[in-house]
């Protein structure tokens, strides 16, 4: 059986997104951060503050912002544009479809209070189709990191990376995944826990709610692989399908609408590689409403009691 | 309920309104004080004197349609709705609790008596000028009123918005910019500064009318001006203090969303009584 895992309480992603945005500034001149009048909330308030100059304030204009930062990109800065991802992505995507997308310039984008464990602000502030306009366009990055380690690291990573990536950051604390030294690399998922019965893949929030349904599982008997998709694009598609065929059954999990979240994206690599039974959790077709983070994760069927749901159900009906 | 055109009944039922909405706020220990505050006179002297509507009757076809756009100040707009009997007041203290119909921001999947489903910021002039134009098709007397942030026109949506609404004679809509002069991060002026907004809001063509958003009788006298204000739209810039009516809050870019403690609520309230 795998290693127990300690999930020791952690920071938000958006804190861990802010620290690294401060280290890349202090290591790399060339880059840029553009807030749009949410830098307190998003975190890049300690960049604006640390390096006033390169700091870019845009005011409650996404759209605008998005373009500013494709300009700076393409003139040679890493820009780090910074919003909540719902507005981010939805008044901002024209402009990194054809400001970013097509020219494939070297635009970073960060959108924080994804998913809706945002809570009491309510469905308006809540993304839940970021991951999937992301994906939507061609030779963009989308990183989506479960815990500050894999934040920071991913951060690096994405302003090593030359061309336009999407970071996904939430609101909520999340518990510690990974030890200080563990590496990441963009496209490769983690096998958090090795199994043989049944595969859990998860992207943020939900990858430590897969760790504690892969627990509960082993209890009854049932050995589950966890693997931490923190790269939703470019997929891992040999995780995916050596998964397939050494589990035969797969689960995939996030904190997104299933319409045109990683679960499709997953299950079509499972189609063209070896088609096994799927499950999915996530949000099912529809928006959700204010309350805390944690009644919302447990009515909106996202928690680790989902995932092993889920489990069990894919469980019956593999061959 | 019971409409009045008296400015000190009206005043009184803002600072009631007020009240509330920093109850409401501090039970749910979260959301916008301050821009609730800076449009307790607007809204009131809109449901209370201005707008031809029917709580009893929501969905009257002529009825006049009021937008709040920017949607995080909603605490001020659902103790105003509730006090015109448009929605329970006994359940007003659920603001943003699990089961409530008073969401984090406007949602008229919970409360059908909105007009929009608002929060995020930029859309409320673009959709007000649809119900506008929809009026005028049908003949209809109805006006629509929308009550913008000043941080929210920085939307580049909000002059896409008022190019149309002067180019196309919607001369039934009525924008009204909260200018409190705060936004999230901070001062407007620091952020991103709007200055001259008259003279931008004319270029566009529209009728500007400049007043004190706290004083009734000129808000009474603008809101007249506007609907006879024909051939092209108003925009009444409404001069506000954020969190207007409790001391430290006044113009203070900590309470735009940040809910009073037990101690400051209780100083709110004595200044408030
Ligand atoms: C499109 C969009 N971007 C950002 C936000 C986050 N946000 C909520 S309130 C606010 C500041 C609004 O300032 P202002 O319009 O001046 O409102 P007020 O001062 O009346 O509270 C921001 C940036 C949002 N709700 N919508
Ligand atoms: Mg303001």
């Amino acid at each position: 059986m795998a290693a127990k895992f300690e999930l020791k309480p952690g920071a938000a992603t958006r804190e861990a997104f802010g620290k690294a945005l401060m280290e890349l500034g202090k290591k790399n001149p060339n880059v840029v951060a553009l807030d749009a009048d949410l830098s307190k909330s998003t975190m890049s308030a300690g960049f604006a503050k640390e390096f006033p100059d390169r700091f870019i304030e845009c005011g409650i204009a996404e759209a605008n912002m998005v373009a500013i930062g494709a300009g700076l990109a393409s003139a040679g800065k890493i820009p780090f544009a910074a919003s909540f991802s719902a507005f981010l992505l939805n008044k901002g995507f024209e402009q990194l479809r054809v400001t970013a997308a097509f020219p494939n310039v070297n635009l970073k984008v960060v959108g924080t209070h994804s998913g809706i464990s945002i809570g009491e602000d309510g469905p308006s502030q809540m993304s839940v189709e970021d991951l999937s306009l992301a994906c939507s366009l061609p030779g963009f990055t989308v990183l989506c990191p479960a815990d500050e380690v894999s934040m920071m690291r991913l951060m690096h990573a994405a302003a090593e990376h030359v061309g336009p990536v999407f970071i996904r950051a939430g609101r909520a604390k999340v518990p510690v995944i990974y030890g200080s030294d563990q590496e990441f690399t963009i496209g490769k998922a983690v096998t958090l826990m090795n199994g043989a019965d049944v595969t859990l893949i998860a992207t943020g929030l939900l990858v430590a709610e897969a760790i504690r349904a892969a627990e509960t599982l082993a209890a009854e008997g049932i050995s589950a692989r966890v693997l931490d998709f923190h790269t939703i694009k470019p997929l891992d598609r040999d995780a995916i399908a050596k998964a397939a065929r050494e589990t035969g059954a797969i689960v995939v999990a996030e904190e997104h609408l299933v319409d045109g979240g990683l679960g499709v994206r997953v299950a079509q690599v499972v189609a063209e590689t070896s088609p096994v039974p799927m499950e999915f959790v996530g949000v099912q077709n529809t928006y959700a409403e204010s309350a805390t983070p944690e009644q919302l994760i447990d009515k909106y069927g996202l928690l680790a009691r989902d995932v092993a749901a889920a489990a069990r159900r894919v469980l019956k009906r593999k061959r | 309920m019971q409409k009045t055109s008296d400015p000190v009944a009206l005043a009184a039922i803002a600072k009631r309104m007020r009240r509330t909405a920093m109850e409401m706020i501090t039970a749910a220990k979260s959301g916008h004080p301050g821009g609730s505050l800076s449009i307790a006179e607007i809204v009131v002297t809109m449901y209370f004197d201005v707008l031809r509507h029917d709580p009893a009757n929501p969905k009257w076809k002529d009825r006049d349609r009021f937008i709040l756009s920017k949607g995080h100040c909603c605490p001020i707009l659902y103790a105003v709705m509730a006090e015109c009997g448009y929605c329970p007041k006994e359940s007003l203290n659920t603001l943003r609790k699990l089961g409530s119909i008073y969401q984090g921001h406007p949602d008229v999947r919970f409360i059908p008596a909105l007009e929009a489903s608002t929060g995020s910021l930029g859309l409320g002039l673009s959709l007000g000028l649809g119900m506008a134009l929809s009026a005028k098709l049908d003949k209809s007397p109805a006006r629509t009123y929308v009550v913008l942030g000043d941080g929210e026109i920085q939307e580049g949506q909000i002059w896409e918005a008022a190019m149309f609404g002067s180019f196309h004679k919607v001369d039934n809509v009525l924008a009204i910019v909260d200018s409190n002069k705060i936004q999230l991060d901070g001062f407007v002026k620091d952020i991103l500064d709007l200055e001259p907004l008259g003279d931008k809001w004319r270029s566009f063509g529209w009728h500007v009318i400049d007043v004190d958003g706290h004083d009734i009788p000129a808000l009474q006298a603008a809101f007249a001006e506007a609907a006879a204000t024909k051939g092209k739209p108003t925009c009444i810039l409404a001069n506000t203090i954020k969190g207007k009516g409790v001391s430290f809050m006044e113009n203070n870019p900590k309470f735009h969303g940040a809910a009073p403690s037990a101690d400051e609520f209780q100083k709110a309230m004595q200044e408030l009584a």
